[in-house]
Parts: C-alpha cells; sequence; structure tokens
C-alpha cells in the first residue's frame, strides 16, 4: 500500500483533535484555502473541457443530474422506513447525501492519479452539477408540495450562487478559455502546488472530523451504520451509471466517489436555513464523522473495484 | 428623545442622544435573515463580526463554515430594538443558537439611527 500524503495529514489533524491539542488553522486561511482548491480543479478540468463536443456531453450532463435528484430520494426513505426519524431530520440528511463533499472529490483525484488510472478531464463539471440537486430535493422532502415555490427558488439561488458552483464553474470556463498555452503562468501556482495545499486543507478537515467523532455518541447506532452503509451502496449506484455512460475506469470511479460522498459545507449551510427543525447534531456527525472518514481512508479502492468488477 | 451632554476635551459641548444597542449573537447562517429583518423595520445600519465561543449549543469554535457564529450590532430607537428583537425571537429562536442583550448608549447624529 502506498502511503498517501493527504490521508496522513488528515490522520495527524485527527490525532491532534482527539488528543486536545490547541492546534487551528485560522478561519482565513482555511478560506483562502478552499477556494484556491475550487480554483485549482475548476481550471484544471476546464483546459481540456473545450476538445469535448456538447452533443457527447449533454446526455452525460442530463444523466449526473438526475443521479443528484434520485440518489437523496433513496436517502429519504432508508432514513424514514428503517431509521424512523423526523421528516426535517430524514430530509434534511437526505440533502447531505445527495450533494456531493468537494474535498473527497479532491483526494479521489489524487487517488486515481497516483494509480495511473486513466480519466476524463471534465471531471469536475459533475462536481458542480451534483452540489444543488440533492440540496433542492432535499428542501422539497422536507417542506412537501405545500412550502411555496418562492422558498426553494431561493435555496436554489442560493446553492448555484455559492462560492463552490461559482468558482468550480469559473474555473472550468476560464480553464477552457485559457487552453493548455494560456494556463502555463499560472500552472505552478494551481497544479504544482496543488497537493501540497490539499494536505494542509486535510489537517484541518482532521481536527473537524476528531470533534465531530465525539458527537457521534448521542445520535446513535442507526446513524453510524446508515454513514457507512450508504457510501458503499451509493457509490455501487455511482460506478454503475459511469459505467452505462462509458466513463473510463477513472471517470467511472469518480462518479461513483461522489455518488458515495456527502456535502459538509454546501448542504448543511443551506438546510440550516431552510430547514430549521432539522437537528444539525445528526446530521454532521455522520457525514463528517462517519462518512467522511470512510470513503477517504477505505472508499476509493472499493469503488475501484466495483468499477473494475462492472467494466469487465 | 432624551439626550445626555458631555463636554469635549477643547471645551466645546457635544450632544450625545440616547439610543438603544441591540446585540445579537448568532450562528453565521442568519446574516443575511438579521440583515432583512433590520431592514424591513428601517434600521438601515449594522455592524458584523465573527465571534466564537460556547454555551446551550456546546462550543462553537468557528473552525469552518459549517459552526461559524456572528455577532450583530444595530444602534436605533428603543421601538425599533424591541420590533426587531421581537421579529427576531419570533421567527428563529426555536432552532437556532441565538443570544440577545440591549443597552443604552449614547450617540452623535442621532437622525442616523431613529
Amino acid at each position: 500500500m502506498t502511503l498517501d500524503p493527504v490521508i496522513l495529514f488528515f490522520l495527524l489533524g485527527l490525532v491532534a483533535r482527539l488528543l486536545k491539542s490547541d492546534l487551528r488553522l485560522p478561519e482565513p486561511i482555511y478560506e483562502a484555502l478552499s477556494v484556491y482548491l475550487l480554483l485549482a480543479l475548476g481550471l484544471k478540468g476546464g483546459i481540456e473541457l473545450a476538445r469535448y463536443p456538447l452533443s457527447q456531453l449533454a446526455p452525460q450532463i442530463a444523466a449526473v443530474v438526475a443521479l443528484g435528484c434520485v440518489l437523496p430520494l433513496l436517502a429519504f426513505m432508508v432514513l424514514r422506513g428503517v431509521g424512523r426519524l423526523q421528516r426535517a431530520d430524514a430530509a434534511s440528511i437526505a440533502a447531505h447525501y445527495g450533494s456531493v463533499s468537494v474535498v473527497t472529490f479532491a483526494a479521489a483525484m489524487t487517488w486515481i492519479e497516483v494509480r495511473g488510472i486513466p480519466s476524463e478531464a471534465y471531471l469536475p463539471l459533475f462536481v458542480a452539477l451534483l452540489e444543488a440537486p440533492g440540496i433542492i430535493v432535499g428542501v422539497l422532502l422536507a417542506r412537501g408540495a405545500s412550502g411555496g415555490a418562492t422558498r426553494w427558488v431561493g435555496v436554489l439561488r442560493e446553492v448555484v450562487t455559492g462560492k463552490s458552483v461559482i468558482l468550480l464553474i469559473g474555473g472550468l470556463a476560464i480553464g477552457a478559455a485559457l487552453g493548455p498555452t494560456g494556463v502555463k503562468p499560472i500552472a505552478p501556482w494551481f497544479f504544482d502546488l496543488f497537493k501540497g495545499a490539499l494536505t494542509l486543507f486535510m489537517l484541518e478537515l482532521g481536527l473537524v472530523t476528531g470533534r465531530q467523532i465525539g458527537a457521534l455518541r448521542t445520535s446513535g447506532a442507526f446513524l453510524v451504520v446508515f454513514g457507512v452503509a450508504t457510501p458503499l451502496a451509493f457509490g455501487l449506484i455511482g460506478a454503475a451509471l459511469g459505467t452505462l455512460m462509458g466513463l473510463s475506469a477513472g471517470g467511472a470511479t469518480i462518479l461513483a466517489v461522489l455518488a458515495a460522498s456527502a456535502s459538509y459545507i454546501a448542504a448543511p449551510a443551506a438546510m440550516r436555513v431552510a430547514v430549521p427543525e432539522a437537528n444539525p447534531g445528526l446530521s454532521l456527525p455522520v457525514v463528517l464523522g462517519v462518512t467522511f472518514p470512510f470513503n477517504l481512508l477505505l472508499g476509493f479502492p472499493v469503488y475501484h473495484a466495483y468499477v473494475t468488477w462492472l467494466q469487465a | 428623545m432624551d439626550t445626555m451632554s458631555t463636554d469635549t476635551k477643547q471645551g466645546g459641548a457635544m450632544h450625545w442622544h440616547v439610543r438603544k444597542l441591540l446585540t445579537v449573537i448568532a450562528e453565521a447562517a442568519l446574516e443575511r435573515k438579521l440583515i432583512e429583518e433590520s431592514l424591513a423595520l428601517g434600521i438601515g445600519g449594522y455592524t458584523i463580526s465573527e465571534v466564537r465561543g460556547g454555551g446551550a449549543h456546546g462550543v462553537r469554535a468557528g473552525e469552518w463554515e459549517g459552526e461559524r457564529s456572528i455577532e450583530f450590532k444595530v444602534l436605533c430607537d428603543a421601538d425599533a430594538a424591541d420590533r426587531l428583537a421581537g421579529a427576531i425571537m419570533e421567527r428563529y429562536s426555536r432552532h437556532f443558537a441565538l443570544v440577545l442583550y440591549t443597552t443604552d448608549v449614547g450617540v452623535l447624529r442621532s437622525e442616523k439611527f431613529s
């Protein structure tokens, strides 16, 4: 097994938190790092994006958005039916699992790159596409049709104009406009330093995860099992869809990772305002304390194995 | 509106007008809502800072987006402070971490804070 610096830094943060260390990354640095990571991911995807015809991309875009709508419905049914959670809580957690984690995506991209697994260059586009649908479906599930159109239109606007979508789509557009030669002057900053910046971000996420693990005690055994079973099941759905869409092994693995990942930035913020009665004390520990580390530490090889099996 | 006067060091009289300073400490998720509620009541000015602390909702250390807290301050007359605090309590106190307090302060240019 190759030691991955991204994972080692994550573990360092985790251990530091469990030891109750005073280590913390200043908030503005965390903020700047996340802007940097999103832009770098977008730019990298954008350089190659221009080479693909829209006729090839359009059906894939539609399939990925549909995936983003179906996953939260499945999660909601399990959370209500098996977990017996209240409607608002089930809808909120479903939204988290319908949406995606950009950092999990970034870590998975470096995971497949290190192993030389070929992938499509435009995969960051999928991240941007998957951010919103899960959250919108989550709000609709919580409110039913009675909530009125204005509310979820507001949520839609907030998610689509949110930092991650703007920076990913903006990065893709700028990357596509610049092309491989145009991007050269900024390549050392955005591409060569990327993995180093990602390790710092992972250190911070280790700290955040360590805190949520402590909160798991109150969320109950069902949610802990849910936090592992959902990525395993959703990863399989993502791998199958990616294979049906004709993606490469790397591309289908990344789509599986996206399906398996749960949002811990956009979804919590949106659900807090749109569904305030949902308890974040239930969703955050399972998303950050279980699913995020599970995907990072154990999930990627599983999703890659799904794809290898499906594409054989 | 009551006024109180304080001499400046140069000896000129500064006219301090009594207004309410209403401070709301809340989850950062409420920032936009607090601004909207204030504007709806005709309170046009506000100050926001990021803060961290702990309380009934546990430690909110402000380490990442999900647990940021803000301190939201407005200067206005007593009536507007009452109505803003009432609106905030009615709409957000049930589901959000929230602390409100008020105090009398002296302001210059009272027309800015009516």
